[in-house]
């Protein structure tokens, strides 16, 4: 038996069932239970995308380019065709179909063509029997460059000579709401600046591409969304989508590094051209120069409030750096412009943004999406005021905080759950841990550098509120499809959603116990070929979206189940349930076992999940056009050498807008890691670019947090208001732990030091020398 | 090609054939001997993905020129499993604690912590804190690896 179906939590009450009962002895929606790929990752049995192996297969190696800015005269294959073992060398007049690809805009070559636009564009492509001569066979390669001054200062991208055909503009965006001639009797501004900073995936892009006799390609790979790159990787390759089919293979981290394409297109030409299957793997510097980064921001601020304290209106002006490619460049910066005032209710306000086109490497999705960079600006800002006003920032905070009813500075009334106000007070107002100053050098500014005694240190305390919307926005549909059978009791599940390591296995597994009253669920393996598109995991939207998709399969089914059984009984199907692997009728009088009633051809559901449908800005900024949202906050300790300008987060304690948790060690997960990348925004993360060349492109000298950076985590809260319309009332968890815990920690650096400290990451000569 | 040799990893001897002396301890049991537990993140000895034992001694895979590890002993992340299930009691407060996210820094971390805990049984904050400080993870924050390493710790100590 199967159906197809397609449901919307707008007009269904599918996924609006908010109030399960949750048992965590079941395993099921709520209970604590461990992720499915846990045993084998802890043994080294799991595969991810660099792992994989194929009789007679070739390594694949990229040839990059060393300019920013450059025309290619020519370029001289012949000494890497001439050395032994290299199966092929391809350029981009070896790309068949269209030369270009792009999440929105299909702007990016996936082989240079005349021109490149960035340090780490890649121009040729290699294929050989060991990777050690498919990267000297890559070095052989002879390009001939005319080097061009780079186009490096996004401020001045839009008047210089465009450096691509589509300009030197993504997107400028303005958002004008309520009355803009109002002002306040208390005025605060400031400029505020964000460096670029890399997700830093443990896992390098990597995967296999395997070529077919009938001139199609199976690709092995790391992604966010299976679907996309299909479409993507099929227009590059000049064939139809159905000739490219995907299977999602380990993904060691993403975090919004792979949403766009890296090596895709790259090992799907290799394998097509040779005729074998070709592996690729980056090194950690070929992936620095590999994938998108956080976007690089400046952002000029006015705040304006009155004398208690009310905001009355924010202007802000916000530039990002998109880089030489579109990537999700549009979309970022209307998340930038869209939150720039953050979770306040703000009468009126005038934000423009630009993401500009540089010779600067391509910035794209990362955590937090835009609404990172503002949040440092809106939350230094509201400091600002609150010292300007003689008020406790807290104080400022709640009294402006915004709530259901209130609207957005893009007209948007929020009509979903949104206790901003509850969630400032739970992390504001719980009890501060003790934490000793320590003579322990571990404990201290610098750690076993032995640079900082404890007597030279300060301490500080800041705080900080951010918030995001979930799922995409702006009228996309981006649904996701699921697949249910249940056969002899066992259920499979079918979903193309990339487990990228934020635990959707876990709770595409807890769902189906939950729906279907079953224990046993298999999941099939994420593929193009056999299911439609999950959409990304990005945005926080895979819980709501995948796991959407995934109850409404699994309601599907046990709709068909209970249906047949009542007619074989005789019953009414509403009084019949599935638990415990049994059919029963809740008078008692019928049982049957699931196992027996599922034998043979059993049942299944085939469904696609969409959100309630967003609309786009209008020209002054104003719309629906967002599906839902979710706010953190944080409060921050740390201790400062202000001498040397080092510093130690000692605490760190949040509450967080999270719906309703499905699995609490996988939200406390989530939390922690999140608060790790913004410690790691606040305080080191940063790509150093000199005329665009990324200078530090290893983790020996980017540096992300260690166990010694890491402050034990306080959860003070997990703010529980089910959402209207997310399946068991769940929120995204995964961004906003990264969107204000930056904001914090700088805030409490600049309460230690009392020095503005208007750029994250804050580096040791900006304290010192500051 | 230099002669075959042959590495003793996880108390099998395994012969080599075929590979570059250029090639890195890593590269040979990952590439040549299908020991895939053994990561790749940096291949540059910054984040101990590639944590292996060589004659008891933690040590970064990517940083060993294969052919001189002949000879010794080389235990890597396939080799740890010893309890119930064939899970170390280490794994096993892996699986349990959530210490385990995307899962690329965990075998160079289980193998990090095996080490820690043989060296001492009873670690204080500080000492797992600076013992798993050249462990790089991107997920967890570290919260819940620590979890499971005080974890691991208190079974293990309850075994003896």
């Amino acid at each position: 038996m199967t159906s197809e179906t397609s449901s919307n939590a707008a007009d269904t009450d599918i996924g609006t069932d908010t109030d399960v009962i949750v048992d965590a002895g079941t395993r099921g929606v709520g209970a604590d239970v461990a992720r499915p790929d846990g045993v084998p990752k802890v043994q080294g049995r799991f595969a991810f995308s660099s792992d994989l192996w194929a009789i007679d297969f070739l390594w694949g190696h990229t040839l990059r380019s060393p300019h920013a800015s450059a025309l290619i005269r020519g370029i001289d294959i012949g000494p890497a065709v001439a050395m032994a073992g290299v199966h092929a060398v391809l350029l981009a007049d070896d790309v068949p179909g269209s030369l270009t690809y792009g999440l929105e805009h299909g702007d990016q070559p996936a082989l240079a063509d005349e021109q490149v636009r960035y340090v780490g564009e890649p121009v040729a492509l290699v294929a050989a029997d060991h990777p050690d001569v498919a990267r000297r066979a890559a070095e052989a390669i002879v390009v001939d460059y005319e080097v061009s001054e780079p186009l490096t200062d996004p401020e001045a991208a839009p008047a210089a000579a465009p450096i691509h055909p589509n300009g030197n503009v993504f997107r400028e965006l303005v958002i004008r709401h309520g009355d803009l001639d109002v002002a306040g009797e208390v005025v605060v501004e400031g400029v505020y600046e964000v460096g670029m900073q890399d997700q830093a995936f443990m896992g390098p892009e990597s995967g296999m591409a395997l070529p077919d006799e009938d001139g199609s390609v199976e690709l092995f790979v790391s992604t966010q969304w299976l679907h996309v790159d299909r479409e993507q990787i099929s227009g590059c390759l000049g064939i139809d989508e159905e000739k490219v089919r995907l299977t999602l293979a380990g993904v060691g981290g993403a975090f919004g590094a792979r949403e766009d394409l890296s090596l895709q297109v790259h090992l799907c030409l290799l394998a097509l051209h040779t005729g074998k299957p070709v592996k690729m793997v980056y090194s950690r510097d070929e992936s620095f120069l590999g994938h998108v980064h956080r976007h690089p921001a400046k952002m000029w601020y006015r705040h304006h409030a009155d004398r208690s304290g009310h905001l009355v209106k924010v202007e802000a002006r916000i530039v990002l750096d998109g880089g030489a490619y579109a990537s999700s460049s549009s979309a970022v910066i209307a998340n930038a412009c869209c939150f720039a005032a953050g979770p306040y209710k703000v009468p009126a306000a005038h934000i423009t943004g630009m993401a500009a086109r540089t010779n600067n490497p391509p910035c794209g999705a990362m955590r937090g999406f835009g609404a990172v960079q503002t949040c440092f600006a809106h939350e230094s800002q509201m400091d600002k005021l609150a010292a300007a006003l003689n008020m406790d920032p807290v104080e400022l905070r709640l009294l402006n905080a915004i709530g259901p009813g209130d609207r957005l500075v893009t007209g948007q009334v929020i009509t979903g759950t949104f206790p901003t106000a509850e969630v400032i007070r739970q992390c504001a107002y719980a009890p501060e841990a003790e934490i000793p100053l320590s003579d322990d050098r571990r404990d201290l500014p610098g750690g076993s550098g032995r640079t900082t005694d404890a007597a030279d240190t300060v301490r500080g305390t800041g705080f900080a509120v951010g918030f995001k919307n979930l799922m995409f926005s702006e009228g996309y549909d981006d649904y996701s499809s699921a697949a249910c059978r249940v056969s002899d009791g066992v259920a499979t599940i079918t979903c193309a959603c990339a487990e990228v390591g934020q635990g959707f296995v876990t709770l595409a597994q807890q769902i189906a116990r939950t729906e279907l009253g079953v224990d046993e669920v298999v999941l099939a393996p994420a593929q193009t070929a056999t299911i439609g598109s999950a959409g990304s995991s990005s945005a926080s939207r895979q819980t709501w979206m995948s796991g959407g998709a995934v109850q409404a399969a699994c309601r599907e089914v046990r709709a068909q189940i209970l249906a047949d059984m009542a007619a074989e009984w005789g019953v009414s199907p509403d009084g019949l349930v599935l638990r415990d692997g049994l059919v029963v009728s809740l008078d008692g009088q019928q049982e049957a076992l699931l196992a027996q009633v599922t034998g043979g051809a059993g049942y299944e559901a085939d469904v696609e999940y969409h959100h309630a449908p967003t609309e786009t800005l209008d020209e002054n900024g104003q719309g629906n056009a967002h599906v839902s949202f979710a706010c953190a906050a944080h409060r921050a300790t740390v201790d400062v050498d202000p001498d040397l300008g080092l510093v130690r987060v000692r605490d760190i304690t949040t509450a967080q807008d999270v719906g309703r948790i499905l699995n609490p060690t996988q939200a406390v997960g989530q939390i922690e890691g999140g608060i790790a990348q913004g410690l790691g925004l606040a305080l080191m993360e940063e790509i150093v670019l000199d005329d665009g060349l990324v200078r530090n492109a290893s983790f020996t000298d980017y540096v992300i947090p260690t166990t010694l950076d890491m402050p034990d985590v306080t959860i003070a809260a997990f703010v529980e208001e089910p959402e209207p319309g997310a399946p068991y009332g769940a929120k995204g968890i995964g961004e906003p732990p990264t969107i204000s815990s930056s904001a914090a920690i700088a805030a409490a650096v600049r309460a230690a030091t009392g020095q503005p400290l208007p750029r994250i990451p804050i580096r040791p000569a900006d304290i010192a020398l500051g | 090609m230099p002669d075959p040799y042959s590495l003793r990893v996880n108390g099998v001897d395994r012969e080599v054939a075929d590979s570059d002396l250029g090639e890195s301890l890593l590269f040979v049991l990952r590439e040549r001997l299908e020991l895939t537990g053994t990561k790749n993140a940096c291949t540059e000895g910054e984040c101990s993905s590639c944590a292996v034992l060589v004659d008891g001694v933690l040590t970064c895979s990517c940083l060993v020129l294969s052919a001189t590890a002949a000879g010794q002993e080389i235990t890597t992340v396939e080799g740890l499993g010893d309890g119930r299930d064939g899970l170390s009691v280490v794994q096993e407060a892996f699986v349990n604690e959530g210490a385990v996210q995307c899962g690329f820094c965990t075998p160079g971390l289980i193998v990090a912590v095996h080490d820690l805990l043989e060296a001492n049984a009873d670690p204080s904050d500080g000492d797992v804190r600076e013992a798993l400080s050249g462990n790089l993870c991107r997920c967890t924050g570290y919260g819940r690896i620590l979890a499971a390493v005080y974890n691991a710790a208190e079974a293990k100590r309850g075994q003896l």
